[in-house]
């Protein structure tokens, strides 16, 4: 069924991708705790399967748009882990040049659309992004990203109206970690089923198992392609877990240590392990290997963070206009 | 020259920019086979097709959002609010999303777009139909807010907000659109962010931009004229940014200032222009700054409430007067 196989070398790249990302959103846990990252940080550790399962369906030039919990996107894309770090260190060497912050990733050349603070925002971006797509005439999709709490935002209905009158080539995936911050989603509707939105708009729509990055991919992979065909868009609530808490200041008391343990036994990453030894893919060299790659990258992010330049102060009124020397109002 | 409606220019500078670059298409509600509420795009379905003039549902916060996604990945559109009444369901795309997204990603990301439609009181359109949204706004770094006063600027003006490389603000007013003005064959541009002093004076300078340039201003000159007042009017043009320079050499030579604006009181372009004028030109005043608002409440919608909150040319002409010490 799927079009994009699923091969040894799928798994391998999920594993490294996986670690990648949980290895980088743990050290970020780490230096928020040092104060060394501030403002609001959200970690994307226990969702990885739903970004490797988005990679392995999609390609280069398919763009991504996601809201805050934004680290883990860009990087699989392709953005440096440096670039980054450097950016929630607010250092002038980050991805926006320390001028976005950890909510604000983005990345142009790696077809990174950010990084968006309000919720529900970057829907409309998201299928605006897939509309210039179509009008240009390429075969290119977007992956447009929410959380569970964007499904109740006015945007999503309005957008997911015109994405399918249009037929516009976008996939609109919920990241359903079952909390909008501290709320359930049974505590904020009555439909719980978030992909039974798409009912309404009769958007091919599905719910997806978000700890399995095979089950991520085959359900990617098919909305891509019925993208890529001129169909239109999908809906995908792809269910997953986040295991820390909303932003880094988030006590956690709405939900129990129990619920956390029981997603945490289905481990996207324990899971991809335990396969790729099942199959004899790897041995334990190529697992040690691949540890020692990674925390020599996150190594090498903090350190390119910690010894990048701060921006300039000249830098305030840059990048505000595209327009050279627009006359800011300085009294 | 030729005379042409207000509407009319606004139709030729979308056609022309139009013809020279696909990547420019014009999104709204009833523009393409209704021909716009307002008769702006008549006849665009037929030139340019679907593709490109594009009808939407009633979804401002939507068809702005998507619009600006387009502009995010290399598209240049044009986006039509039947009135800009109903763009405060689609603000947040336009302050959060349109306004932040060169600064917020460090400069990689450009967002070239247009949002024109109408502004302010047209008639007995009652409180949601009747509002000024020119210093909401030009209150948000990251825009450039025009709003022209005739036909031969709103031409120019337009090309130009077109083709910028930032988001701009293009406001209009359902009153003008049948307007006339000469409008050359030829094509022209007219710079965003330069005001244009309009008629010459040395008694007072007046500041507006507008519909209140031709509803208000014009009267009220005719009748200080004929009491042998010679006042200098500023037509703004453009209030993100605000040619400050040019008002100031003007407040120099005249050392008074009318400002008038349609917009409410509070924070508005006027409390700009007096803070900057007292800041920077104080020693030259002969007068405290005076301006014309409408009043500081919804407008209602009895005739008598409209002429009692919007401002008029017998305010402007006492206004004048009273910075020039005459009491009459």
């Amino acid at each position: 069924m799927s079009s994009v196989a699923i091969t040894k070398e799928t798994y391998l790249y999920w594993y490294e991708l996986m670690l990648l990302l949980r290895r980088f959103e743990e050290k970020a846990g780490q230096l928020y705790g040092q104060q060394k990252i501030r403002g609001f940080c959200h970690l994307y550790i226990g969702q990885e399967a739903v970004i490797a399962g988005t990679m392995s369906a999609t390609k280069k030039d398919d763009s991504l748009i996601t809201a805050y919990r934004d680290h883990a996107h860009p990087i699989a894309k392709g953005m440096s882990p440096n670039a980054a770090m450097a950016e929630m260190y607010g250092k002038a060497t980050g991805c926006s040049k320390g001028k976005g912050g950890s909510m604000h990733f983005f990345d142009k050349e790696n077809k990174f659309y950010g990084g968006h603070g309000i919720v529900g925002g970057q829907i409309p971006l998201g299928a605006g992004l897939a509309f210039a797509e179509k009008y240009l005439g390429t075969d290119n999709v977007n992956v447009c990203y929410m959380g569970d709490g964007a499904v109740r935002q006015g945007s999503l209905n309005e957008t997911f109206n015109m994405a399918m009158l249009w037929k516009l080539p976008v996939i609109f995936v919920v990241e359903n970690n079952g909390y909008a911050m501290g709320t359930s989603v049974a505590r904020t509707s009555n439909t719980t089923d978030i992909y039974k939105l798409g009912l309404g708009y009769e958007m091919p729509c599905a719910p997806v198992d978000g700890m399995d990055p095979v089950a991520v991919h085959n359900a990617m992979d098919e909305a891509v392609q019925r993208a890529r065909r001129g169909e239109g868009p999908t809906f995908l609530e792809i269910r997953t877990y986040r295991y820390k808490g909303h932003s880094m200041s988030d006590p956690q008391k709405y939900r129990t240590k129990e619920e956390v343990e029981e997603y945490k036994a289905k481990d996207p990453i324990e899971v991809v392990k335990a396969k790729i030894e099942k199959e004899k893919w790897a041995d334990q060299a190529w697992f040690d290997e691949v540890a020692a790659k990674i925390k020599n990258q996150i190594d090498e992010a903090v350190k390119f963070a910690e010894e990048s330049p701060w921006p300039d102060p000249s830098e305030l009124f840059t990048d505000v206009y595209a327009q050279e020397n627009y006359p800011f109002i300085k009294d | 020259m030729r005379v042409i409606q207000y509407r009319e220019a606004l139709r030729e500078a979308m056609n022309e920019e139009m013809r020279k670059d696909d990547k420019i298409f014009l999104m709204g509600e009833e523009v393409a086979e209704y021909n716009g509420a307002y008769k702006v795009s008549q006849g665009m379905l037929d030139e340019f097709g679907p593709k490109r003039i594009i009808d939407t549902p009633i979804a401002e916060l939507g068809f702005a959002g998507i619009a600006i996604g387009a502009a995010m990945n290399g598209l240049r559109p044009i986006v039509e609010f039947m009135t800009f009444n109903f763009s405060l369901v689609a603000i947040d795309q336009i302050i959060n999303g349109a306004a932040k997204m060169l600064s917020m990603s460090g400069g990689q990301i450009s967002v070239p777009i247009v949002f024109r439609g109408p502004t302010g009181n047209a008639g007995q359109l009652g409180a949601q139909h009747s509002q000024n949204f020119e210093n909401w706004f030009a209150n948000c770094p990251g825009l450039k807010v025009v709003v022209p006063s005739n036909p031969y600027d709103a031409k120019g003006l337009l090309k130009s907000s077109i083709i910028d490389p930032d988001p701009v603000i293009y406001m209009e007013s359902e009153l003008m659109y049948g307007d006339k003005g000469e409008v050359p064959e030829e094509e022209y541009y007219i710079e965003i962010g330069k005001a244009k002093v309009v008629k010459e004076g040395t008694d007072v300078t007046i500041v507006s931009f507008g519909k209140m340039m031709s509803r208000v201003i014009e009267p009220a000159v005719e009748a200080l004229n004929k009491e042998g007042i010679n006042v200098e009017v500023i037509d703004l043009r453009t209030v993100r940014p605000i040619d400050f320079e040019t008002i100031l050499t003007s407040v120099k030579k005249t050392n008074r200032l009318v400002v008038v604006e349609e917009a409410w009181p509070l924070a508005s372009i006027s409390s700009e222009i007096a803070f900057h004028v007292q800041k920077n030109a104080f020693d030259y005043l002969d007068a405290p700054v005076l301006r014309i608002t409408c009043a500081d409440v919804p407008l209602p919608y009895a005739p008598t409430l409209i002429a009692a909150s919007l401002p008029n040319a017998d305010r402007v002409v006492k206004a004048v007067k009273e910075v020039m010490y005459i009491n009459k």
